[in-house]
Parts: C-alpha cells; structure tokens; sequence
C-alpha cells in the first residue's frame, strides 16, 4: 500500500526532478542514471524514515550526489567542471536540503525530446520515458516492440542529443511557432496509436491515450495563451470521450452512428468543450482547433440524426484550407455527403479515387462502400466492400466490414 | 563545437541557369560567407568544383582501385561545405538555414568527433 503511494508519488514529481537534474548535469544519460537511483533509494527509505516534507526536493538532493559519485567512478582522470564541481565543493554530508526549482524545465525537456533533429518514433519514446515516466518496459509493451528494440531506441536518442549537441532550450521566440507545431504532433501522434492502434488485437490502447492527454495538459499548463496547444488537448479529450462506445464486446468497432451515446464520458466532453471554447476566444484559428470543433459537434448530438453535418462540412472545408491532403479530403467528402445527400460525397470519393492519392488506403473503398449502401446500390456496394476488405489490416476493422457485407445480404 | 554544413543541390540545375541567376547566387554566397565571417564562426569552406571532376580511390587486398566519379550516384551532389564553430545544434541549424541552397538544395549539419577534449 505505502509502496504504492510512494510510487505513485515518484511518479508525479519525477519529471519535474529528472527535468532539473538534465539542465543542472547537461548530460542526459548520467541525469537518468542518478535519477533511477534516486527513485530506488526513496522506495527504500521512504517507508523506514517516513516522507520527507518535499519529495522532490529529496529525489533531486539524493540524484546530484549520485550523479557526481557515478562521474567520478566513470571518468576518474578528469577534474570535475561546472555545476558538477560546485556541487562536490558544497557536499559536506549535511541534511539533504531542496535546491531551488527552475520552473520550465519540464518546458526545456519537452523542446529538447520533441526536437525535429530526432526520428518520430525516438521523439515519442523519449518523451514517454523523460515526461511520463514510463519504463522502457512499458514503452516497448504499448508499441508492441521488443524491450530490447525501445532500448535501443532511447540510447540512440540520447547518443544523438549529445553528439549533436541538441541544447536543452526552449526555442527562440521567432522559432517557438514552428517547434510548438512539432511538439503537439508528436503528442497527437502518441493519442493516435492509442486510439486506432495499428497492430496488435485491442483496437484502443487507453495506456497511450491517457500518456498523451497529460502530455497534453502540461503543454497548456506550461505554455498557457497557444491556441492550438488547447486546440489539441480538447481534440483528444473529446474523442477519448468516447472511447467506451467505440468497441463492442466482440472487439469489433463500433461506428459513430450506432455508438451508444450514453457510455460517452459527460465528464471529458464537458471539459473538451471548456478548453476549445478558452482556445477559440483567443481568436487564432488551427488544425487542431477545426478538428476539435468538428468533435465537439458530433459529441453534442444526443441522437445521430440530431448531428449538424452542414455545420461540420463547412468546418472540413476550413480544415482543408489550413491542412490539405487526401485524408481530409476524404473525410469532407463523408460530410458533405451526410449534409447534402450520398451523391454529393460520392461523386468527390471517385476524383479522389481517380487521383490515386489514395490508392492502398482502405477507408476510401470503406467509406464509397457504405453510401452505395445507403443508396440501395447492393451490388456496387458489396464491391466497395469487397475491396475495402482487400486492404483492411487491423482485425477489429476488418470485423466491422465483414459485418456490413453480410448484412448486405 | 565545430559543426561541418554540407551543401548538397542538383548539379543539373546550376548548369541550367543562366548567366544573371548564377550571378545573383555568388552574390549571395558572398554575402552568406561574409556574415558567417562577421559573426566570428566561421572556420572554414569552399566551393567544390563538379563532381565531373572527382576520383574515387580505395584500397582492397593492398590494391590501390581509382575510378572516375564520385563515390556514390546520387540525384543531388556535394557541391561545397563551410566548416563553423558555435555552441550548439540549434545555432548550426539557423546558420545552416541561411545558406542560399537551403531554397532548393539540402543541407547536411553534422559536428565534428572532437578528438580527445580539453
């Protein structure tokens, strides 16, 4: 029970000290090393001794001492420089006393973790072991990669912040704009292999999408007045809201239309909406915040048929003039579709067709197969179906279109 | 730290343009250059001639083999590098940023393996 709590509080404080200890040592390796340390030493004299007054004060002490015990021990021949020599100068074994905080430290990590000269994959990885906690363990188990592949992962990342020299910084005011974008898609790309998990049975991982919201939440808290920072979180709590109806029993997805809107959370859709509505007085529009309005219309609806689709055509079309590409492009063709009838949406999914654009995506076929449905087109349809079937990867959607075939008779 | 800025473009291109353009991109090296030099990081560089005019050489089973070219095929060339000295990857991608092929070329930052410190 107390081993729980004392977890679970490390858990919380973690960041903030792993953060400080980076920016105080400049060595993101030998911060983690002491880090680790730190946290097993708190588990055990924690419960003997009792918590101290600020946990993370303690966390912090404890890890700059053991960082400099580990330089010495790693590099014996070199005199110690910098912070590191002044903290050896000032270690007199005396109480363990909390150094003062710097509080955007989190803010430099995140920069620093989400800087575009690191892959995607090593950017997510990296911000869910520094910022969230995670174990290596636990990053490789939501990817469905081998433990020892994340390693691998974390200690090229790490090896590159180093040799390249990626400074732990937050950007340049003339260049915050611009690595803002990449910081949030990297969290909504974290959100997005929670909910649509592309591998693996479980169509929904919740441990990611959880992962991303407070990856999320804390962007808005450090940085607070970016619209699409609040623009994105919104996003996210309100499809997380309706996570529950999104899967049957038998692990099949479960369509918009036929969700049942009662197991959505009134809880995430109230505080999306809060946050687009805080997002949208700023009067600065973004991707995030068209997406994030789209979803609180949909979220709105009591009914299917209550949704306000011309309202979220024209939403899709502004979407597409901030971001264009096929896939928004194929989601303003099902828009206008439900706004304006099937045909309307068809006769765009054939030019998109036509394009190629999209050729191997199976949502194109999936999506041009349900409003032949609709327009009593069986025989089109089941090949829409059919072909859709073809592409499709992942075993919860290829249940959802097997169903719709069948039903099709 | 010294960070080498590889300046790859299309080789095809530079022959392409006419007399003016070429003109106006030498005006805007030297400018580039000139600023590097002001702002006291610049260390070193030079525009390569064609790699028309390249050998590749290596050595197998004590066998020196000498072809003509560069050592790779490649749709975009090495067509001059400038070496700087500033203190971390995001200065070296600011300047890197600046320089005129940055607009249609590519440009490659990598730091120096510093040998031994101190």
């Amino acid at each position: 029970m107390l081993a729980r709590a004392i977890d679970q509080l490390v858990r919380r404080e973690g960041p903030r000290v792993l953060a400080g200890l980076i920016r105080w040592s400049g060595d993101f390796d030998l911060a983690e090393e002491a880090f680790q340390a730190a946290c097993t030493q708190a588990l055990e004299s924690w419960p003997r001794r009792g918590l101290p007054d600020r946990p993370g004060g303690w966390l912090t002490t404890v890890a700059r001492r053991r960082a400099v015990d580990l330089l010495r021990r790693r590099r014996p021949d070199v005199p110690l420089e910098g912070p590191l020599a002044e903290a050896l100068a000032a270690e007199g074994g005396g109480p363990v006393e909390a150094p003062p905080e710097v509080e955007d430290d989190r803010l430099r990590l995140l920069f620093t973790v989400c800087h575009p000269a690191l892959a995607p994959a090593a950017q997510i990885a990296l911000a869910l072991r520094t910022l969230c906690g995670l174990t290596t363990q636990e990053i490789a188990r939501a990817h469905l990669e081998p433990e020892a592949t994340t390693a691998q992962r974390l200690v090229r990342a790490k090896r590159k912040i180093a040799d390249a020299r990626i400074p732990f910084q937050v950007p340049a005011a003339d260049r915050l704009a611009e690595r803002l974008e990449g910081v949030l898609s990297t969290i909504y790309l974290v959100f997005n292999e929670g909910f649509s998990a592309t591998g693996g049975e479980s169509w929904i991982r919740p441990d990611l999408c959880a992962e991303a919201i407070r990856l999320g939440r804390l962007v808005v808290e450090l940085l607070p007045g970016e619209a699409e920072a609040e623009g994105l979180l919104a996003l996210m709590l309100l499809h997380d809201a309706r996570r529950p109806a999104r899967t049957a029993a038998d692990g099949a997805l479960v369509p918009l239309e036929e969700q049942d809107r009662r197991r959505w959370s009134p809880e995430l859709i109230a505080e999306g909406t809060l946050v687009l509505d805080r997002a949208v007085a700023r009067a600065s529009p973004g991707p995030y915040q068209l997406q994030a309005a789209i979803a609180a219309l949909h979220a709105r609806a009591a009914r299917p048929e209550d949704t306000d689709w011309p309202q979220i055509a024209a939403l899709y079309g502004a979407l597409l003039r901030h971001s264009p590409g096929p896939i928004v492009e194929l989601n303003a063709a099902v828009a206008v579709a439900m706004a304006h009838g099937p045909e309307a949406g068809l006769a765009w999914m054939e030019r998109l067709d036509r394009s190629g654009e999209l050729a191997g995506y199976h949502l194109l076929p999936a999506a041009q197969a349900d409003l032949l449905r609709r327009l009593g087109r069986a025989d089109e349809a089941r090949a829409a179906y059919a072909r859709a079937l073809e592409l499709v990867r992942h075993p919860a959607e290829r249940r959802f279109l097997e169903r719709r075939l069948a039903e099709l008779g | 730290m010294q960070y080498i800025v590889l300046i790859y473009g299309s080789e095809k291109g530079w022959s392409s343009m006419s007399k003016p353009q070429v003109e106006q991109m030498y005006a805007e090296y030297r400018q580039y250059s000139h600023d590097l030099g002001a702002a006291g990081v610049l260390r070193g560089g030079s525009e390569l001639k064609p790699t028309s005019a390249a050998t590749t050489v290596r050595l197998r089973g004590g066998k020196r083999q000498v072809t003509d070219g560069p050592f790779a095929e490649t749709k975009e060339q090495l067509g001059g590098y400038y070496l700087i000295e500033v203190p971390d990857l995001e200065s070296a991608l600011d300047w890197a940023a600046r320089c005129p092929s940055a607009r249609d070329g590519s440009i490659e930052v990598r730091p120096l393996a510093q040998m031994a410190e101190g």
